[in-house]
């Protein structure tokens, strides 16, 4: 086959990999911002805290970094439900939810990642899972475990969640605070207890995302900014509320950065994606396959 | 007999206020004799500290235009910084300009990229704009890094001249006297928008947009003026940057500090007044200086975003808001 055909190829490939955890990482801010309408702008450092801690669990017990997370995630919940609690009786409750609400989320950030720089210091960190250097091999086309087994999981976890959300009475609560909240008096349930399980839920899945990409790259304190401006966009593209829409564009994000990042050189990769978001924001602001509200 | 209820109810005498003009002579006289106390220390540590405090005045007051006035938070203040710092690098470069041009030149390209990202962004709600600045700050980083005519990601050198202008006793001087300028035309420009007819749009604006909409207020149009002029402040605080450091690389010039100290400092002073970026500055910057050489360069981080969390929390209207409470 011809070589640059063989690269595209494996580009896209390894492409739609990388979309699956990025995937992973939007789907938790998709319900936190989408659905709550809390900008979440500390979700990615959640992530990388995640990370660390699986990476720091991972070389004192051996055990497998995706076992890891999953073991994490009911920790994350409860401290999401706590930030949650923060959040409605600081600045939910009081309607300051604008300015004071993002600049508080900004702090915490700040502080997850300074923090984590005083105790764990600012180098790099990775967990190696048993079948990191195992690759299979369809043809010409590369399949690297290191990649593929992350992804899936991803994946998995996010049609669980999408099962979650359409079939439970619970999940449906939660779609339905998305769009009316003081419907759901009518029917006695209580918004914020909803919205505190939920913002809870999209905490646990920032910890499953950073057990993913612990064992995908090495991370160091500071690698969230970088998903800042990714999973904001990917979660705008799918059109904010929708987990569908979500997937297939954090598919389509990895696929573009992964391209450019083959054929360009890997120092363009975030430009060409953020580019497409600004192009998106300006042209379809409802996203690619969201609805104008 | 309705003479006499008229001397019984006399008009309420209405507030007083200072004039724009003697606003501005008093904030020159102000500039002037820090200029002159600052002489009088002499030290260039005493310098590089006040000229560090005076360029987050300027970044924290023209913040404020846009996210304090209007209520539009703006998270790439590095991207604006670097902006100016990179216009210094590639213009003295390119054309040979000194340091003052190149502060023009860094005001009319924070001009232009604010008013670009306004255009794009501004029709949206605000967490859209948040976002998209967050963006502009990677774009911009990644196309610095990428260009090796200012020094891509190895960082450009910037020699200080060797004779020093005016008559400063050091070029450290010199540096600090300008910040200095610039920081007080900073904040007399900032009271002027906050009580002309822009800064009463961009009030109305903040407050309800559609209502300010339907009574007249031309709210794109003053929300591009507003992204226009902060992001002017912005690239000017950051232009004498590489001359302070003789060297500026992408990370440090683009680095989060910058966007985490320009809402936190407007913030913790109050956003509603000219006097809250200001007192915010000085707060947090004299903290974060002093940190920096009694601590540790991180623990400085630590404690801004502490104070931030803390503000925002107990006190939503900052320091100033403490004070009208009470009164």
């Amino acid at each position: 086959m011809d070589p640059n055909l063989v690269l595209l190829l494996n580009g896209i490939v390894s492409g739609l990999l990388l979309g699956g955890l990025y995937a992973a990482a939007a789907v938790g801010l998709s319900i936190s911002f989408g659905m709550l309408d809390i900008v979440n702008i500390a979700h990615p450092a959640f992530m990388v805290l995640s990370a660390l801690l699986v990476a720091l669990l991972w070389s004192t017990t051996g055990l497998d970094p995706l076992l890891l997370s999953l073991l994490l995630a009911p920790v994350f919940w409860l401290l999401g439900a706590g930030l949650y609690s923060v959040y409605h009786h600081f600045f939910e409750r009081r309607g300051d939810e604008a300015i004071q609400g993002l600049a508080f989320f900004f702090g915490v950030m700040f502080i997850i990642e300074v923090g984590l720089v005083l105790t764990l210091g600012p180098e790099q960190h990775f967990a190696d899972a048993a079948y990191a250097a195992t690759t299979w091999r369809l043809g010409e086309i590369d399949l690297p475990l290191r990649m593929l087994v992350p992804a899936a999981t991803a994946m998995a976890a996010i049609g669980i969640l999408a099962l979650f959300l359409r079939r439970s009475f619970t999940g449906r609560a939660i779609a339905a605070v998305a769009q009316d909240r003081e419907a759901l008096r009518l029917l006695a349930i209580n918004p914020t207890h909803i919205k505190r399980l939920a913002f809870g839920i999209s905490i646990a899945f920032a910890a499953l995302a950073g057990g993913a990409l612990a064992v995908v790259q090495p991370m160091d304190a500071w690698s969230g900014h970088i998903f800042i401006g990714r999973v904001f966009a990917i979660v705008i593209m799918g059109g904010l509320s929708s987990l569908g829409g979500c997937v297939v564009a954090a598919l389509a994000f990895g696929v573009v950065e992964n391209v450019t990042a083959t054929f360009f050189g890997p120092s363009w990769s975030p430009a060409v994606a953020f580019g497409c978001l600004l192009v998106v924001l300006a042209f379809r602001p409802q996203g690619l396959f969201g609805r104008m509200a | 007999m309705s003479e006499t209820a008229m001397t019984a109810l006399p008009a309420p005498a209405p507030p007083r206020r200072m004039g724009h003009a003697s606003f501005w002579l008093a904030t020159a006289a102000a500039a002037a004799l820090i200029i002159l106390a600052l002489r009088g220390i002499g030290s260039e540590y005493a310098y590089f500290a006040a000229t560090f405090v005076l360029q987050y005045v300027v970044l924290a007051t023209a913040w404020n235009i846009l996210g304090g006035y209007a209520g539009y938070v703006n998270f790439g203040a590095a991207a604006f910084f670097a902006a100016g710092a990179y216009t210094t690098v590639a213009a003295g470069k390119a054309l040979g300009f000194g340091l003052l041009p190149c502060v023009g030149l860094a005001a009319i390209v924070g001009g232009i990229l604010g008013f670009g990202t306004g255009l794009l962004t501004l029709r949206l709600r605000g967490a859209y704009f948040a976002i998209a600045t967050l963006c502009l700050s990677v774009v911009l980083q990644t196309a610095v890094t990428n260009w090796s005519y200012v020094g891509g990601s190895r960082g450009a050198y910037v020699i200080r001249p060797r004779d020093v202008p005016f008559g400063f006793d050091s070029y450290g001087g010199y540096l600090c006297a300008l910040a200095v300028v610039l920081a007080a035309v900073a904040v007399a420009l900032a009271r002027t928008i906050e009580t002309s007819r822009l800064g009463l749009g961009l009030a109305a604006l903040r407050d309800d947009e559609m209502a300010a909409e339907a009574a007249g207020v031309p709210t794109l149009r003053l929300k591009l003026i507003a992204t226009s002029i902060s992001g002017a402040m912005m690239a000017v605080a950051g232009a004498p940057l590489p001359y302070l450091g003789s060297y500026v690389e992408p990370n440090s010039a683009f680095g989060l500090a910058y966007a985490v100290n320009a809402i936190a400092m407007p913030l913790i002073g109050g956003t509603a007044s000219w006097a809250g970026p200001l007192i915010g500055a000085v707060l947090l910057a004299s903290l974060q200086q002093a940190a920096t050489v009694t601590i540790s360069s991180a623990a400085n981080l630590m404690i801004v975003g502490v104070v931030l969390v803390v503000f925002v929390c107990v006190a939503p209207h900052g320091i100033i808001g403490l004070f009208r409470k009470r009164i």
